[in-house]
């Protein structure tokens, strides 16, 4: 076993995967460290959910190599220990309570949990208060956060998640970001997919781009903002017409007509302008003596590079 | 290469026993509200219903030994079976066995539950033996409750056997745990064939509503005029065969055959529903039942253990018509009446018999003598013969015969009033039930048992 090895919780290569006539999966390399916090995105039918299955153990890729916390996976269901998570959904049985689903889990799985194990567990995601209330009443925000503390009682190795921030509100949101990286602190990695892009670029040190189920993209998320063309940025300031003439007289700056990302806020205009361009903006801004309130992209780089990407592939086809 | 095969063998995560497997389903199941409710309503509602039925005037005689309800406690538990063969265990296997695959996909928790056990075999053998676990418990409150609630109610007193002798309390006691043994064998039938529905159709109803149907069409096959050697095939006879427990000698050639065939079937199909499972897979979210697999590995086999068992069974046993034969039907009817003479003496006080003195005959014919001699049929009129000690001339009495295809028959008398005429007889203290008006028998339609 290389270093390699020892330092990846997943390395996949090469990895295809066919339901039928389907190619769901077509030659897909996957490198996840340990501690690291990984992003899958990708349209519906990318080939996420699948490559997710994969890394849980619920099928066998039918071509390539799978190695999960440095073993080979060669047979379905025979993951290594210390990997947890869900695909699709947390799987939660409505007439048990949110204590009594993990107090069953935990014991079918001979885990030493205890009630302390099921307690702390519950407190991670914030789901203290609704402990003994039904599953069935539950939102998808409260669904997801006890599957996550279905897996935390595992203390996984390698966490699995699909689509975690489905229906979570701010504070479901917080928990959830709070327990992901205090796991990746210590060690455990983490493969989530979503479509929330802002929770992939606040969260994950690497994405991969999944379309028609091969890999458009995998790297670092400010890479990937870097190598994109032209961002629409919102801009607010203290002086709006100040703000719309400099913009004008900077180089690689652009005026957006764009009424749906302003709305009717006359403070607000949208300029377009790769990063260097901006800075520029910035500077000519406060040399003129405009403050600036606001600068945020109106679709935020992962996003915009994902579209891009997604749509290339798509042209390609 | 020791070391690295070692090393992946310690690495690959722990398979759940399926012990704790079962704990887990079995939690699952009794967390369901329906499921508690059977079980409650399994454990209350017999007692109440043979209580109630106990204090009323007018008994349910349509029933096997519902006329015998005010006469002892013991009546109540095989009301009650005779009513959990057609409705209440069809209903109850269904809805336990037939839910317990069919649960997992309606709830979409088939993949949680096999990255947590990590084998779907485990997974298959901890949901059966839950399912099954859940279905004895509300077998064993159907039983427990009819015969608290009769006993309670009516009293430990004897019961009029098929044949019209009495069986002593204690003897009853063990033919009803006998005959409610018999009826498990079915009903691991019907809930094998849920499992094979539930896995086989994943979350249709149609899962769900199959042991009900298959028990509906069983039902609706007794009611025909088929061969025994048929009859007897099918994996439901044994929910009628328990009969024969009540007679003597007992019938146990059919109750065997009806209990073999039942657990041939629950066997069979059990192991179709372990080998769809097996196939399945479970990472394919579209997945709505097995389809075509579940014709050619499901029902094709049942079909072809059917064809066989009827083949097996025509050959071992001699009796390929109904089975219900004119001098079987004269046997049968004479020997209950003459146990009942006995019974209706003692009642009116008078001088003892014995069944060898009475030498009770019967003479039979069906449809006036017009049609074959033999069948199912309430076109069957007798004429019962029989002598007392130190008279001349012998007593007789008509009765009408309606004789169900499964061999059991209400003898409706026909007179003499003072006889077998009217319902009532006046004893010295006041008017009792007149046990030779109306009384069930049974002819046994196999050949096997010693005549007695």
């Amino acid at each position: 076993m290389g270093l390699m090895d020892t330092l990846h919780a997943v390395r996949a290569r090469g990895i295809t995967k066919c339901f039928g006539e389907v190619v769901a999966l077509d030659g897909v390399d996957l490198d996840v460290a340990r501690g690291q916090i990984h992003g899958l995105v990708g349209p519906n039918g990318a080939g996420k959910t699948t490559l997710l299955g994969l890394l849980l153990g619920l099928a066998v890729p039918d071509g390539g190599r799978l190695e999960i916390l440095g073993t080979p996976v060669e047979r379905a269901l025979a993951v290594p220990d210390g990997v947890a998570g869900f695909v699709d959904a947390p799987g939660l049985y409505p007439s048990l309570t949110a204590r009594q689903n993990l107090a069953a889990l935990a014991e079918l799985r001979g885990l030493d949990a205890g009630s302390a194990g099921v307690d702390d567990a519950l407190a991670q995601v914030g789901l203290t208060d609704v402990a003994d209330d039904k599953t069935r009443g539950f939102s998808l925000g409260m669904r997801q956060r006890l599957g996550l503390a279905a897996a935390l009682l595992t203390e996984p190795r390698l966490l699995v998640l699909d689509e975690p921030s489905n229906g979570l509100d701010p504070a479901g949101k917080r928990h959830v970001h709070r327990v992901l990286t205090r796991l990746a602190a210590g060690g455990t990695a983490v493969v989530l997919s979503s479509h929330r892009m802002d929770d992939l670029e606040a969260l994950c040190a690497e994405v991969t781009i999944l379309a028609t189920g091969r890999v458009v993209f995998s790297g670092p998320p400010n890479k990937l903002a870097a190598e994109n063309r032209e961002l629409d940025y919102r801009l607010r300031t203290s002086d709006t017409a100040a703000a719309r003439r400099l913009a004008d007289t900077t180089t690689g700056i652009r005026l957006v007509d764009d009424t749906g990302a302003a709305g009717q806020d006359d403070q607000l205009i949208v300029v377009r302008g790769l990063v260097p361009a901006l800075d520029e903006l910035v500077a000519n801004l406060v040399r003129g003596g405009v403050a600036v309130r606001e600068l945020a992209p109106v679709v935020s780089p992962l996003e915009a590079a994902f579209l891009a990407l997604t749509e290339q592939q798509e042209a390609d086809k | 290469m020791t070391a690295t095969v070692v090393e992946d063998s310690v690495a690959i995560g722990p398979r759940v026993s399926v012990s704790r497997g079962y704990r887990f389903e079995l939690v699952k199941l009794v967390s369901q509200w329906r499921v508690r409710l059977l079980v409650l309503a399994c454990w209350i509602a017999p007692a109440l219903f043979v209580a109630g039925v106990g204090q009323q005037s007018t008994l349910p005689s349509d029933t096997l030994f519902g006329r015998w309800m005010h006469a002892t406690g013991w009546a109540g538990p095989l009301v009650m079976l005779g009513f959990a063969g057609t409705w209440a265990l069809p209903l109850l296997t269904s809805v336990v066995a037939g839910d317990v695959f069919a649960c997992e996909d309606r709830l979409g928790t088939w993949r949680h539950l096999l990255v947590a056990v990590r084998s779907p075999r485990r997974i298959f053998v901890a949901k059966s033996l839950a399912g099954l676990t859940v279905i004895l418990l509300l077998v064993a409150g159907l039983v427990v409750s009819s015969t608290v609630g009769g006993l309670l109610a009516v009293g430990n007193q004897p019961l009029v056997g098929l044949d019209g002798h009495l069986l002593a309390p204690g003897d009853t006691a063990v033919r009803v745990l006998l005959a409610w043994f018999a009826a498990l064998a079915p009903t691991l039938a019907l809930a094998a064939i849920g499992l094979l529905g539930s896995v086989a159709l994943g979350r249709s109803p149609m899962g769900l509503l199959l042991p009900a149907l298959v028990a509906l069409a069983m039902q609706v096959a007794q009611m025909l005029p088929l061969p025994v050697a048929v009859r007897l095939a099918l994996p439901g006879y044994a929910f009628i065969s328990w009969n024969g427990l009540f007679t003597s000698p007992t019938q146990l050639g059919p109750l065997l055959i009806g209990v073999a065939v039942s657990l041939v079937w629950a066997v069979l199909a059990t192991a179709l529903a372990y080998l769809l499972f097996l196939r399945r897979d479970f990472t394919n979210p579209a997945y709505d039942g097995a389809g075509r697999r579940a014709l050619t590995v499901g029902l094709l086999p049942l079909a072809a253990l059917t064809a066989v068992t009827v083949a097996a069974v025509a050959v071992a046993t001699p009796s390929l018509g109904s089975g219900i034969k004119q001098d079987k039907v004269q046997r049968s009817l004479a020997t209950a009446f003459a146990h009942l003479y006995r019974l209706q003496t003692e009642q009116l006080h008078r001088p003892a018999v014995t069944e060898a003195q009475l030498r009770a005959s019967a003479a039979c014919t069906k449809s006036d003598g017009q049609d074959a001699q033999e069948g199912a049929g309430n076109d069957w009129r007798c004429v019962v013969t029989w002598h007392l000690p130190g008279v001349a001339v012998a007593g007789t009495a008509v009765y009408q015969l309606d004789i169900g295809s499964d061999g059991r028959f209400v003898a409706d008398g026909d007179g003499p009033k003072e006889v077998n005429g009217y319902f009532l007889v006046r004893t010295s203290t006041g008017d009792a039930p007149n046990p030779l008006w109306q009384f069930d028998g049974n002819v046994e339609l196999l050949d096997t048992t010693s005549k007695g």
